[in-house]
């Protein structure tokens, strides 16, 4: 059976067929899940963030341009939803950097030892350790280092994606990994300075 | 350990653990339940179609308003056109105070 492309459903829906978006949620959900798991941890949260991206895509699908691909328009919405997302839990974010756990610190011992496997523990250290420093910036400075740094986009990919100018992205970039080397600093600075 | 190498290693280590893109069962009908409870048309669609239903009602309440304030005589005329009205307003003008 051919598979309907994305701008065939896209048509269906426009012309009051709804079922057919159900379609462009099971082909694109994998992706905005994933996205979103970057910059939410609980998976309630995750849940809201990837039903809000498909709410918002389904209302605004009428100013969708075919030019484009429809999943570069949805990561679109992906990163302005997980954006609003960092904004309004910034203050509720927990920001703990002198109470690191006793497995980040472990981390931290061997960092330097590149031959060691990875074990989860190594992984769930990475993630906890990383989330402190992300909590401790500005959310446009937290989602500028997940976009550049954790999924290796471009300054002119993530200007297009937040439509941010792509000079305000390198001076954050630069100015949120001074606040990650103060804030690690501030775990042991006599071992790291 | 350089203090920007520990970001580095960091950074490359969150970057080796993708995070993961499964999906919860039936996830898409949630989101069609979620579609279909909500109205199609967003805020300001609603507005300004509120808006423009308003147009026609609203000129036919002024163009009402209009004739009724242009064919009816004024009320300053109608008094002074009432010689006994006139009177009494003038009693009560002239009554003694207690």
């Amino acid at each position: 059976m051919d598979e309907q492309s994305d701008h065939e459903l896209i048509r269906a829906v426009l012309q009051g067929d709804a079922s057919c978006f159900e379609v462009l949620i099971v082909r694109h959900q994998p992706r905005v899940f994933a996205t979103a798991r970057r910059y939410a941890r609980r998976e309630n949260e995750v849940e809201d963030i990837v039903q809000e991206v498909f709410i918002k895509a389904f209302r605004r699908l009428s100013g969708y341009r075919s030019e484009a691909p429809f999943d570069h328009w949805l990561m679109r919405i992906t990163v302005h939803t997980c954006y609003d997302f960092l904004r309004n839990h910034e203050r509720n974010r927990e920001y703990n950097i002198s109470d690191i756990s006793d497995a980040e610190e472990d981390w931290l011992e061997r960092v330097g030892d590149d031959d060691k496997a990875r074990t989860e523990v190594d992984r769930s250290a990475t993630r906890q350790l990383l989330d402190r420093l992300l909590a401790g910036l500005d959310a446009k400075d937290a989602m500028i280092i997940t976009l550049l740094d954790l999924e290796e986009k471009s300054v002119k990919e993530i200007a297009a994606l937040t439509g941010w100018s792509e000079s305000m992205i390198k001076v954050r970039a630069h100015r949120a990994r001074l606040e990650m080397r103060k804030m690690l600093a501030r775990i042991a600075p006599e071992k790291y300075l | 350990m350089k203090l920007d190498n520990l970001i580095d290693k960091l950074l490359a280590a969150a970057r080796e653990d993708r995070p993961s893109d499964r999906v919860p069962y039936a996830f898409e009908k949630r989101i069609m339940a979620r579609i279909a409870e909500q109205p199609t048309a967003d805020i300001w669609s609603v507005w300004g179609r509120a808006l423009w239903q308003a147009v026609a009602p609203s000129a036919a309440v002024a163009v009402v308003v209009a004739a009724w304030l242009s064919l009816s005589p004024a009320q300053t005329d109608r008094f002074s056109q009432d010689p006994e009205l006139e009177q009494i307003a003038a009693m009560a003008v002239d009554l003694p105070a207690k």
